[in-house]
């Protein structure tokens, strides 16, 4: 249950979503970067856009953290997983 | 919880928690639902990686085969409903039933919750409308879940630049392309749905109202979380 709080100002949050979506184009077509670098960036931003989304629109800032726990639980075992397939040659 | 200080700018839960879990029962449900479809698209995304960066020939270029302008307007359309619909999340909150309302002194009218789920169900429509134009776009110039069609015009600028088009890849491409994608649209489809029928029987008939909008909170949820993956999914598959 989220407890009471201020509400964020949701147009200011899609206002950023949107310009990194700009940027992210913008990047991977338009900007002079080396792939690994473009590749980095691109990540980050995605990340970044998708923590936005969880913790103001899905309001995941404001939840108790017993509720955050439930969400935040298969993200290692997501990293896991795929750390374990993409070093099978290894093992 | 601060009821009694309760203004127009501050967010409030819908009901009162169950005891233990600390949030209502179908909120809870969604997360567990939500946690779980985590594991399903990391599974999707960590076989496209392993795929894509595990496979020794080139793969297609970003924008050779896939047309990433219509596909950077439909996340425009998806991160437009997510916004949307918190604004409807946030109009029932605060008890606005209505569609418009006018505001004196103001040129805009001020929207209710039938206004804007009205509006997150238009645009979550127009995305699976524009992902099927797409898919039939693609599947004309012979991009298919097997790779390039004989024959067809993505087969023969494959032929003239094996190296842009993933030649040697194109099966492995197509099938991971329209797996993750094509799972992602069905979320979309299920999402509108959803709404569809929460807006006829519930939200036009007014039956939720600031004391009670647990559905409202619950297809939010679940609406969110699909923009979230197709932000991801957009710059794994589109860009990189």
């Amino acid at each position: 249950m989220t407890t009471a709080h201020t509400r964020p100002n949701y147009i200011l949050i899609w206002l950023y979503l949107f310009l990194m979506t700009v940027a992210e184009v913008a990047l991977a077509f338009e900007l002079p970067f080396s792939r690994n670098v473009k590749l980095l960036l691109l990540l980050v931003l995605a990340l970044w856009k998708a923590m936005l989304v969880a913790l103001f629109f899905m309001h995941l800032k404001f939840e108790r953290w017993r509720l955050r726990a439930i969400f935040m639980v298969p993200l290692p075992l997501a990293i896991i997983l795929v750390l374990a397939v993409i070093t099978e040659k290894i093992w | 919880m601060t009821h009694a200080t309760a203004t127009a700018d501050m967010m409030h839960p819908p009901v009162p928690a169950e005891p233990g879990s600390g949030v209502y029962s179908n909120k809870l449900g969604m997360w567990v639902f939500l946690a779980s479809d985590v594991m399903f698209f990391t599974a999707l995304i960590g076989s496209y990686i392993i795929l894509r960066f595990g496979v020794t020939e080139p793969w297609a270029a970003p924008g050779a085969v896939l047309n990433v302008p219509l596909t950077a307007f439909n996340t425009f359309l998806l991160i437009c409903s997510s916004v949307s619909m918190v604004k409807a999340y946030a109009a029932i909150a605060d008890g606005k039933k209505y569609f418009l309302r006018p505001v004196p002194g103001k040129l805009l009218r001020d929207g209710g919750l039938k206004f804007w789920m009205l509006v997150t169900i238009i645009c979550g429509a127009m995305f699976v409308g524009v992902q099927v134009f797409e898919y039939v776009k693609l599947l004309g110039h012979g991009f298919t879940p097997a790779g390039y069609r004989d024959g067809s015009l993505l087969a023969e600028h494959a032929v003239s630049d094996a190296v842009r088009y993933g030649a040697t890849s194109a099966g492995l491409y197509g099938s991971s392309f329209f797996t993750m994608t094509g799972f992602h649209g069905f979320h979309v489809t299920c999402g509108v749905v959803s709404m569809l029928y929460l807006y006829s029987t519930k939200v036009l008939p007014e039956k939720y109202s600031a004391q009670d909008y647990r559905g409202i909170e619950t297809i939010g949820l679940y609406w969110h979380f699909v923009d979230l993956v197709w932000i991801i999914l957009f710059t794994i598959v589109y860009l990189i």
